[in-house]
């Protein structure tokens, strides 16, 4: 039973507040995209057992969507952040370093 | 190995059971075999014992990490059923339906099937109509089911509420050859016959890396050392995705977290497994008397085999209401395992971009009931390149727009 | 015969004499027995049978851990099975009945399984019952479920009610013991809010029966003064009979508390569910001691030696006039002398170590008792009971060189650490060799959502068996645990308890007595008592490569009973690693799941029963259905009038009645549970534009337009008439079950995706009802409400919109229909739509004006050929199999799903399309059937061409009609189709188009 903080209200949600909403920093491909890159977008996850980021929604909340970085096999939380960002927020990759030694970001779209 | 009979166990008796052998050797991993399969659960065992009994491939090795049979297939609800609607999903159910029927003598091991029956609620007019779709098109599929009412769910399941309140019960579809398995069993019987079958069954033997050589697998790593093989068959539900990106590709795979629950053992009080998909939940009674209670799945990728509480709370909540008499019961364990889930909800068996490399996968809340089909397809695939039980469930549906998809009629691949 | 002691007993009240009965015999106890203790003090030995075998048994334990002592309690509504006898505190009429026999406790037909116990190891059943295949389902899997399960099913609805409490705390302290009330003590000191619970009715746990003594006082006068500062502090809760039952995730935690299992006459919820979270927390939860594995330890007097002095020293009841110790530790000397103080025989302590040293057991020799050290036990005289010992060397192969008359055996094979709650989420274990036991490895606890360690462990149940070690621990771990939530509190705790350790010689593992047992003895060894899993199945398990502990545990059933191995685990582990010439730790432990102990299921359903459970959405009209015999079917959460029949009038002619009132008059329809979303601001064109597949932008203020929305994979998912109130604002109207869904994928994509977009949404469906009026009169009614605005056909073309007052209640009039009919949907503020409803109704008699209910609808629109969403698509159809393609704008470059369809199937020529379906003799289509085709596919399936997604009895046309989606479908039209029916001739069906009324529209044009 998760707890994520909303970075909008600020408060330590319970998992039951909250709707979960897959891979976060997927780039959308629209009209005019490969099958490859459509079929990528839709379906394909980077569903890693380690660092993860993923989306969800305060949804008995503020309604707000946002990030959060976390990991899967142990499920430890190294930060949420508003979803309106194409790549995680410099502090949020900082204590993932921190935590992971030799963790790198890398594109996952 | 030793004929397994009544009357070997009355020989035993009389010689204090000391001459029971090894169910399965435990071998070092040769150098190189025809077949490596990963995976040593229900399907990757299915698989290789299937491999040999009809391709004649016996020179197989079928690696495991931990213990054979310590991922789904020890950890599921045993449920098995083939009322499905798509004619691709009803196919490969349905053929391993068929096999659970006679797999206790095929492997000489009682997996108890018990084809005590299941049925389906339905509990709203979609529902409803969904189910006699389901049924229309089982018939034509060569899958026996049909749609009861409910007067007959509550004659085959006096345990029932039928009355609602809030959801009253309209009718089921029920599928009276369904029923369960022991699900160690299935797995433990395969190791078994895969071994006698002079196959080298290695545990403790994780694949940490897949080599390859001109596109095509040559061989896997693992902390046993290096294995060549022609053909590699990557069978590791939950951590597919893993294997996948060892071996340069990716899966439209997610694993989550899917749990499970079993009451006190009682004495017998119900005889057919009853899904309630509306409210959530399924309900089944074991041999031992426990009720085997299943629900719904986590929305998050989790790999730790612990989901979360509120799935619990709910199947119990959706099943009190369903089955009042359960309020008095006491949950003994709850667990839970990882799941992997693709785009449709429906398995992946195919090949990959990497020639002679193989991927059954994606089985999400579904496996245990299709691990003979699915050995059976799977074992043929990997053997002859094509198979008309996997035909529709290859990798590249994804990008073609070609899904199976299960959910359209109510249904939920549990 | 009573076994009730003359005195003694600091948990009963000898003034409160309760009564209760057992398999029928009346019975008496005290308040504050036990079950069990009552029970034993009433001379009753035998209490059950077990699972496999029927053997005989007897109590083993005093907690949570009893394997055998198991009840059926209460009757009808109140009745529990499976209940231990050893955690039910008694009460005045109390009835409690044995299990798992037939016909009764002493004479069990099933004792015969016992005496073939030779023919059925471990696992007999997986090589057995083999042929004739059809005799599993038939004979053999019915004869093993009549001898499945312990206790009878509940018959009877529950008449108790439970409860959820949800709490957040900064250290929650699992056990009331010395060292749980020590951290609390600690934690509390520190600033932190503390919650305490104890499973137990009683605080103190084992330390009075124990007789440790702390700071200079009794261990009860400690608790005592303990219990009275934590009571003064403010920031301490505490609570007794409460289970900490389950550690979850990121310091979720689940507690059990009883409230009336011991007082049903009180009527608060029977059972309480705490949801905690807690900051840190502090498993206080105690040690186990471990049974020792000789042939016959599972007769009825065998006893864990701690069980023994709980029973004479709470409860004032002798389990035995004669006992034999058997031990390999000092801890059961205890036992020895509490039983010689209080009187009781002691025939001799048979200590398995080579010597006795201990100041424990110098006291035992001081008191005159028979202390045998290098003895062990070769079996037990007595069948369904304990008659004697029979004595043999601990180093031997069991040659007996005494037998002692005993009616009690009280064991003691050393204590694990309660480590459960510890591993629940993650914590792991390592191997003390010196106390073979695993316990709680601090460098690797469970984590928190921080990723650092959220539990603390305390006392015995770190490994610090001695009470002295056990208090530092505790106190320790009471500092950290306040300490983890940060220096910000400012507050220090005092110093920790001091216990007095009386100093104790080491025990000696010993994990079968004797140590060469053969197997005939190995056959009678009882591992797990209640699942009958004896050392030699344990060793047939290891021979046939069943190596891995999981696999021992499940071809055994090792641990798998209700007690979940508490007694049995590190035994069997044993064992095993034994068999295997491994070490202990390499073999390692079975994962330890939730909950601790079996927690009741309703319980965890908690309050959301009947009619909270999954509470019904109701429409301001809702009442009046109600009153009004609608007939109901749920949607969603919502419940929405199927038909209204009439006395004596059935269902269906009731749906008809409703279709040709309205076809031919007028018709009211609720239609409040449609979605409304209000979508507004300077990109709201823009937006509606990428979710529609239509041109939204284009639409004219006053105007409405039918709209789809397809999802990025290119499937409908919803449709409904979205209106262009001004400028910049929209209402969308969605389908019933589809608001809430779409005004969360319009939140979403509006904040992960264009969040630069200037767009609000607002979902309005609960602020507004809406109600249909349709049929050739139904602008004749409305004007009948006096409009203060023009409803005629120019002022208000059919697809226009116009805000007004009807009935002096403010309406907006959208010009829509769904029926195919003139028709007119009125949207009314939720305060006053009843109010607009019961003028409409009034107004309407003289017109005869027929209310009607979704399956009216539902056949009005399937005549007009109008898909439903949920009907002609699945979640796998595209607007242009539904032949929707002048609702897909082709000017756009971009909408949701345009990607999709482009993809190789979603062009197959081939794919199914809408058609009309007509049965050739006028019968109705059966729901769902499919079309054949020649011939059968590769895996032998009858193959199809389409499908039945709409079938009905049309009143209007007066006979069946169908709508359905066919291969090729419209390029088809004319050909018959065969549907096979379950148990009857194929109907056969003409494709037609699929608009059976009206094709020209001019009733709704009117």
């Amino acid at each position: 039973m998760l707890i994520l903080t909303c970075p909008y209200c600020g408060i330590r949600c319970d998992e039951t507040e909250l709707a979960a909403g897959g891979e976060a920093h997927l780039k959308r491909f629209g009209p005019g995209s490969s099958d490859e890159e459509f079929e990528g977008y839709l379906f394909m996850r980077a569903n890693p057992k380690g660092v993860h980021f993923e989306r969800w929604r305060h949804a008995y909340g503020c309604g707000k969507w946002f990030h959060a970085a976390r990991n899967t096999a142990t499920l430890e939380v190294y930060g949420t952040y508003p979803a309106q960002v194409h790549e995680p927020p410099q502090e949020v990759l900082d204590a993932i370093s921190t935590r992971v030694p030799g963790w790198r970001w890398k594109d996952v779209s | 190995m030793g004929h397994y009979s009544a009357l070997a166990v009355v020989r035993e008796a009389f010689r204090d059971h000391r001459g029971w052998q090894r169910a399965w050797k435990s071998p070092e991993p040769r150098r190189r075999y025809d077949v490596v399969i990963v995976g040593a659960g229900g399907h990757g065992l299915a698989t290789a014992y299937y491999l040999g009994k009809n391709h004649g491939i016996r020179n197989v090795a079928v690696l495991e990490k931990g213990w054979l049979g310590g991922g789904n297939t020890g950890r599921n609800t045993t449920i098995i059923r083939s009322n499905y609607l798509q004619d691709a999903s009803a196919a490969i159910y349905e053929k391993a339906r068929t096999l659970y029927e006679t797999l206790s003598q095929d492997l000489n091991y009682n997996v108890m099937f018990s084809p005590r029956g299941v049925m389906m609620l339905a509990q709203t007019e979609h529902e409803v109509r969904g189910y006699r779709r389901t049924a229309h098109a089982n018939a034509l599929q060569g899958v026996e089911t049909e749609f009861i009412g409910p007067g007959r769910v509550k004659e085959l399941c006096p345990i029932i509420e039928v009355r609602g309140p809030r959801y009253p019960v309209l009718g089921a579809l029920w599928q009276p050859r369904g029923g369960t398995a022991r699900h160690d069993a299935v797995a433990w019987g395969y190791a078994r016959k895969c071994s006698e079958m002079g196959m080298d069954v290695i545990q403790q033997c994780e694949v940490t890396g897949i080599r390859t050589s001109g596109g095509d697998v040559s061989g896997v790593v693992t902390t046993r050392g290096d294995i060549d093989c022609g053909k590699l068959g990557i069978v590791v539900a939950g951590h597919s995705g893993h294997l996948a990106d060892m071996a340069g590709f990716r899966l439209p795979i997610e694993s989550v977290a899917l749990q499970a629950l079993v009451s006190e053992p009682i004495k017998p009080c119900m005889d057919v497994v009853v899904m309630a998909n509306t409210v959530h939940g399924y309900m089944s009674q074991s041999d031992k008397g426990e009720m085997v209670i299943g629900g719904g799945a986590d929305g998050f990728n989790n790999y730790t085999q612990r989901g979360s509480f509120s799935h619990i709370e709910e199947t119990v909540r959706a099943l009190v209401e369903t089955f009042p008499m359960i309020s008095r019961l006491k949950m003994l364990r709850q667990w839970g395992g990882i799941v992997d889930m693709t785009g449709d909800r429906s398995p992946i068996l195919s090949g990959t971009p990497v020639g002679n490399l193989f991927v059954n996968c994606g089985w999400g809340t579904g496996g245990f009931k299709a691990i003979p089909g699915s050995g059976w397809g799977f074992a043929e695939l990997m053997a002859k390149g094509e198979s008309p039980l996997c035909a529709e469930f290859g990798l590249d549906r994804f990008r073609e727009g070609r899904f199976i998809d299960e959910s359209v009629a109510a249904g939920v691949a549990h | 015969m009573s076994r009730r002691l003359p005195k003694g007993g600091r948990l009963i009240d000898r003034s409160k004499s309760l009564g209760f009965s057992f398999n029928g015999k009346e019975m008496r106890g005290y308040a504050g027995d036990t079950l069990a203790s009552a029970l034993l003090a009433e001379g009753q030995v035998l209490m059950g049978r077990s699972f496999k075998h029927h053997r005989p048994r007897g109590i083993v334990a005093s907690g949570p851990e009893e394997p055998n002592a198991l009840m059926g309690l209460g009757r009808d509504g109140t009745f529990e099975p499976n209940a231990r006898a050893t955690t039910t505190e008694l009460f005045q009429g109390l009835e409690a009945r044995s299990q798992n026999h037939w016909p009764s406790l002493e004479n069990d037909f099933g004792a015969i399984s016992s005496m073939l116990s030779r023919f059925l190891p471990s696992g007999f059943y997986y090589k057995t019952f083999l042929w004739p295949r059809a005799f599993w389902k038939h004979v053999y899997e019915p004869a093993i479920r009549l001898s499945a399960g312990l206790g009878k099913p509940p018959m009877r609805r529950d008449t108790d009610h439970y409860e959820h409490f949800n709490i957040t705390i900064d250290v929650l302290v699992i056990g009331g013991g010395i060292s749980g009330l020590a951290a609390a003590s600690a934690a509390a000191e520190s600033g932190a809010d503390v919650l305490l619970v104890e499973q137990d009715p009683a605080w103190g746990g084992r330390a009075p029966v124990d007789g440790a003594r702390i700071d200079g006082m009794s261990a009860e006068e400690w608790i005592g003064s303990t219990l009275q500062s934590l009571q003064s502090m403010p920031n301490v809760r505490m609570r007794t009979r409460t289970t900490g039952s389950g550690i979850h995730d990121h310091g979720y935690v689940l507690l059990h508390e009883r409230l009336t299992d011991h007082a049903p006459e009180h009527s608060v919820p029977r059972h309480r569910l705490w949801k905690v979270r807690a900051g840190q927390v502090v498993a206080a939860t105690g040690a186990i001691e471990r049974p020792l594995s000789f042939a016959g330890n599972d007769r009825p007097g065998c006893m864990l030696a701690s069980a023994v002095r709980d029973y004479v020293v709470n409860y004032g009841v002798a389990p035995g006039e004669r006992t034999v110790i058997l031990t390999n530790n000092d801890d059961a000397y205890r036992t020895a002398l509490t039983l010689r103080e209080a009187g009781l025989g002691v025939s001799a302590v048979l200590d398995t170590r080579q010597q006795a040293t201990g100041p424990l057991a110098a006291a035992a020799r001081d008191a005159g008792l028979n202390v045998r050290p290098g003895c062990g036990i070769a079996g037990i005289v007595g069948r369904n009971r304990v008659d004697g010992v029979q004595v043999c060397r601990q180093d031997s192969d069991g040659e007996v060189i005494d037998v002692i008359q005993a009616d009690c055996v009280a064991m003691s094979g050393g204590w694990s650490p309660a480590t459960h709650v510890w591993c629940h989420a993650g914590g792991k274990l390592s191997w003390n060799d010196e106390a073979a036991h695993f316990a709680p490895d601090p460098a690797r606890p469970p984590t928190g959502v921080d990723g650092m360690a959220m539990m603390q462990v305390a006392g015995s149940a770190s490994g610090a068996i001695h009470s002295g070690t056990a208090l530092e621990s505790a106190h320790a771990a009471g500092v950290l645990a306040g300490k983890a939530l940060g220096e910000s509190r400012g507050r220090k705790a005092g110093r920790a308890p001091a216990g007095e350790d009386e100093g104790h010689q080491p025990m000696e593992p010993v994990w079968l007595v004797p140590a060469r047992a053969p197997y005939a003895k190995r056959a009678k060894s009882w591992l797990d008592f209640q699942n009958d899993v004896k050392v030699s199945d344990i060793e047939l398990a290891a021979r046939e490569g069943y190596e891995s502990v999981e696999h021992a545990k499940r071809y055994t059933t090792l641990g798998m009973a209700t007690d979940q191995g508490k007694l049995s685990n590190i035994n069997g582990l044993a064992i095993l690693s034994r068999e295997l010439g491994a070490p202990i730790e390499e073999v390692g432990t079975t994962t330890f799941r939730p909950p601790y102990v079996p927690v009741t299921m309703g319980a965890i359903a908690g309050e959301a029963r009947g009619e909270l459970f999954q509470p019904v959405r109701k429409t301001p009209i809702h009442e009046w259905h109600e009153a009004n015999g609608a007939h109901w079917e749920p949607v969603g959460h919502w419940r929405r009038p199927y038909a209204f029949p009439v006395q004596g009038e059935s269902v269906h002619d009731a749906v008809k009645r409703e279709v040709l009132a309205t076809r031919s008059g007028v018709g009211l329809l609720d239609a409040s549970t449609l979605g409304k979303l209000v979508v507004k601001g300077p990109d709201a064109a823009r937006f509606l534009d990428m979710l529609y597949t239509n041109m939204m932008s284009t639409l004219k203020p006053g105007k409405c337009r039918y709209g789809l929305m397809c999802s990025e994979n290119g499937f409908l998912v919803d449709d409904g008439v979205v209106a262009r109130l001004d400028g910049d604002t929209w209402l969308c109207h969605t389908t019933s079950g589809g608001a809430d869904r779409i005004h969360a994928s319009m939140e979403e994509w509006l904040q992960t995706e264009w969040w630069d977009w200037k767009v609000y949404v607002a979902n309005v469906t609960e602020q507004f009802a809406q109600i249909g009026v349709a049929g050739p009169r139904a602008r004749d009614l409305l004007n009948e409400l006096g409009p203060s605005m023009d409803l005629g056909r120019e002022a208000l073309s059919f697809m226009a919109w116009t805000d007004g007052a009807l009935g002096n209640v403010p309406v907006r009039v959208f010009r829509i229909s769904f029926s195919g009919e003139l028709s007119f949907e009125i949207a009314a503020p939720a305060g006053q739509a009843r109010a607009l409803w019961d003028r409409l109704l009034e107004a309407g008699r003289p017109l005869g004006m027929t209310p009607y209910g979704t399956e009216a609808l539902h056949v009005m629109r399937a005549e007009k050929g109008f898909i439903m969403i949920g009907d002609e698509t699945d979640g796998t159809v595209t607007p242009q199999d539904l032949g929707l393609h002048w609702a897909i704008s082709k000017r756009k470059d971009d909408f949701l799903g345009k990607r999709a369809q482009e993809r190789e199937h979603m062009t197959d020529p081939l794919r199914w399309r809408l058609v009309g379906l007509e049965t050739l003799d006028g019968s109705v289509l059966p729901d769902g059937a499919y079309a054949t085709d020649e011939g059968v596919n590769a895996n032998g399936q009858q193959k199809t061409q389409g499908r039945v997604t709409s079938t009905y009895y049309s009143p209007t046309l007066d006979r069946g009609i169908a709508m359905g989606l066919v291969e090729r479908g419209p390029d088809r039209m004319g050909e018959i189709l065969e549907f096979p029916v379950i148990d009857g001739e194929p109907v056969r069906a003409r494709i037609v188009n699929p608009v059976f009324h009206d094709p020209d529209g001019e009733k709704q044009n009117a």
